[in-house]
């Protein structure tokens, strides 16, 4: 099973030292390694895999986008690596973070990882915020732990609240969570992120309620972050625009698997697996008018009742064009799940037809510049590509 | 305007809060979220708003239900007045519905989501289907794009997104004349996103039902609004059909915003 670099078996990540890890890529190598990650939560009817085998690094400085449908398991992944999943949960796989597994931390390690070295912004403000502090107390929990005195502790809320663009920060942190709007809630879950000063912000939709200018202001704090002090970023996000204007690497995820992953703007511009594709050509444009795109047929997958085969086959317009006349979805797609493949450099695909993606991109390309018909260009080889 | 209004009409609202109460802690002035805000949904129109972060837009859709009661203005339906949600006759409480922002915090914690569904029912008779419960609410899963299973599982089991299509689902189970929605499809992706647009366009066209649809996405409103209105700190600043606002807004807040909105750049054509 080949899903990530350097990989030569299932089970090779839970038994290499942290060093291995750390000298794989060259200079320093990833600060976050999730290797064949699985996360099984219990259910009526047996535990439940949410994550299957979920592979991806972030390095230092760098932002990894996870996309995709809801409930396809970004919030579960995230909470994997902060350590924060639902009671019951069970995790299987590698989550090296600067050399160490801390599937195998202990509960003190982890609640010391959390917030002064990953820290989280949650999705869902209301619920993590406590409603009965004011919101200045909680953004200084952890400078008020360490110790510092009241009058600077003041002074921190108002400066992290400025600096998430709440107007005045220091008038509003004396306000309780239910006095914030939506957006400043929101606002409000990333200054109490930064307060820890991490090397790595899991970011879960920290930009989904809010209206462009804040969201403007919000992602380009982010980047400052990234720039200044080397911060890195997990963001979660089914805002491809927000995506292709941040992240540096993609991951796609569908019923808690990853489809697809690779450099962000490649990814977006050609897209190797259809499901991607079908998101890039959904998003709606502003500065032009554009109809409601097409939806794709049928539900998301139920990760307790994944399709066999390809997770994504009972929805893919590329397997029914594969299929033999009539099917519904090529044979391969409904019964061998796809392995996730270099199918170009740095360009990882779960899908078995990722190749046809690729040809039909490249011969497009080349059909357009020479006049050829689409019939001839289908032939084309990929050495043929400029 | 002199003909008797149709649609959801509201005139000169203004909210504030805080004002005289102890709540934000001595000395500090109250906030005005709404100041003064007048607008009209007619029946099948759709009407976005779109607007700064806290600039009332949530306040105006709170109001609208009867969640908020304003300090002044009116609000009404038909030309029936809107009152707090429980002074209203049962079919304006069932004929306007709302979606909103933070769905998991609207949704009964202790409740599967069928049985969320199918409460709506027990509070409005009229509105129950009038075969298998269980089947109608598989239905109305299917439209909003999830898995019948999710029928059984409780909020806390549920993504965000899939939380916010419950209470699209329960709002639609009604089968309201306005909707009321506030950042309604915004946690979702955008191929379930255009699932749901779709829908909620069919309704519109098909059974008169019209949107007061609240988004900060404006892609989305472009494809959507037939009008939009741009509010700022409580006041709207401007109101235009939605291809004059795109084409030539008016307001110096409303070319600021379109400016600072992003596009999917890097797609090749
Ligand atoms: N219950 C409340 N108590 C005190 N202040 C409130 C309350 N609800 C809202 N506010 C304040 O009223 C103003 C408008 O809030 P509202 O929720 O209507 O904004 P919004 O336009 O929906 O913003 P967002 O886009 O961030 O959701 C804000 O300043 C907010 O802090
Ligand atoms: N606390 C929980 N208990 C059981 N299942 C859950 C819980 N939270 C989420 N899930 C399920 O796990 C899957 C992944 O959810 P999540 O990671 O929140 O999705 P996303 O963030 O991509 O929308 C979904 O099927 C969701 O219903
Ligand atoms: S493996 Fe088959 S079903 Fe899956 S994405 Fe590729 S073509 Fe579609
Ligand atoms: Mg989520
Ligand atoms: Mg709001």
């Amino acid at each position: 099973m080949r899903t990530g670099p350097g990989d030569t078996g299932a089970d090779v990540a839970s038994q290499r030292s942290g060093a291995d890890v750390a000298n794989e890529r060259s200079g320093d190598g990833p600060l976050l390694d999730v290797r064949d990650l699985d996360v099984f939560l219990p259910a009526p009817s047996g535990p439940v895999r949410i994550i299957d085998r979920v592979s991806f690094t972030v390095d230092a400085g760098r932002t990894t986008g996870l996309i995709g449908e809801s409930g396809s398991g970004k919030t579960m992944t995230a909470m994997a690596v902060i350590g924060l999943l639902p009671q019951g949960a069970v995790t299987r796989g590698g989550l090296w973070w600067r050399g160490e597994n801390l599937l195998t931390a202990g509960p003190r390690r982890r609640r010391r990882v959390r917030g002064r070295e990953i820290a989280m912004i949650f999705q869902d403000p209301l619920a993590s915020l406590n409603p009965s502090q004011t919101v200045g107390r909680q953004v200084t929990e952890i400078p008020r732990r360490d110790g510092m005195s009241r009058r600077e502790l003041t002074a921190t809320a108002a400066e992290l609240l400025g600096r998430v663009g709440i107007p005045e920060p220091a008038r509003r942190a004396s306000n309780y969570p239910h006095q914030f709007s939506g957006g400043m809630r929101q606002r409000a879950m990333t200054a109490l992120a930064l307060a820890g000063k991490p090397r790595l912000i899991l970011a879960d939709e920290p930009t989904t309620a809010l209206d462009v200018t804040v969201q403007a202001r919000i992602l380009d704090m982010l980047r400052n972050l990234r720039e200044q002090e080397n911060t890195a970023m997990v963001l979660v996000s089914h805002d491809l625009r927000v995506m292709a204007h941040v992240a540096d690497d993609l991951v796609v995820m569908y019923a808690g698997r990853v489809c697809e992953r690779g450099p962000a703007r490649d990814l977006l511009r050609r897209p190797l697996h259809p499901y991607t594709k079908a998101l890039v050509e959904s998003v709606p444009a502003v500065h032009t008018k554009t109809a409601i795109a097409a939806p794709l047929p049928g539900s998301p997958a139920n990760p307790a009742q994944r399709p066999s085969g390809c997770a994504f086959h009972p929805r893919c317009p590329l397997t029914r064009v594969m299929a033999d006349d009539g099917a519904a979805a090529h044979e391969r797609c409904r019964t061998e799940e796809p392995e996730v493949l270099e199918v170009a450099p740095g360009r990882w695909s779960g899908c078995h037809f990722a190749g046809v993606l690729h040809d039909e991109r490249s011969s497009t390309r080349v059909a357009g510049r020479n006049g050829t018909g689409p019939d001839t260009a289908t032939t084309t080889e990929e050495e043929e590509r400029p | 305007m002199t003909e008797h209004p149709t649609g959801l009409s509201i005139r000169d609202l203004r909210v504030t809060f805080g004002g005289g109460r102890r709540l934000l802690g001595a000395g500090a002035p109250p906030v005005t979220a709404v100041a003064g805000v007048d607008l009209d949904v007619a029946p099948d129109e759709t009407v976005a708003v779109v607007g700064e972060s806290g600039s009332g837009k949530t306040t105006v859709a709170r109001c609208v239900v009867g969640l908020v009661r304003p300090d002044s203005g009116t609000l009404s339906y038909d030309g029936t007045p809107l009152g707090p949600v429980r002074g209203r006759p049962a079919e304006i409480q069932r004929a306007i519905q709302m979606v909103f922002q933070d769905p998991r915090s609207s949704l009964n914690p202790r409740m599967t989501a069928g049985a969320i569904i199918r409460e709506a029912w027990q509070a409005h008779p009229a509105a129950a289907p009038a075969g298998d419960q269980h089947a109608a609410v598989r239905d109305l899963l299917e439209e909003v794009g999830l898995d019948g299973g999710v029928a059984r599982r409780r909020p806390a089991e549920l993504s965000g997104g899939q939380c916010q299509r419950i209470s699209i689902a329960r709002a639609l189970a009604l089968r309201p004349r306005l909707l009321v929605c506030d950042e309604a499809v915004s946690a979702l992706d955008v191929s379930v996103q255009a699932q749901i647009l779709r829908l909620l366009v069919d309704l519109t066209r098909e059974h008169g039902l019209s949107l007061l649809f609240i988004s900060h996405d404006l892609g989305v409103v472009r494809q959507i609004a037939d009008r939009i209105a741009v509010m700022r700190s409580g006041e709207i600043v401007e109101t235009a059909a939605t291809e004059d606002l795109y084409r030539s807004p008016q307001h110096p807040y409303t070319r600021m915003l379109l400016d600072a909105a992003l596009d999917l750049e890097v797609a090749e054509t």
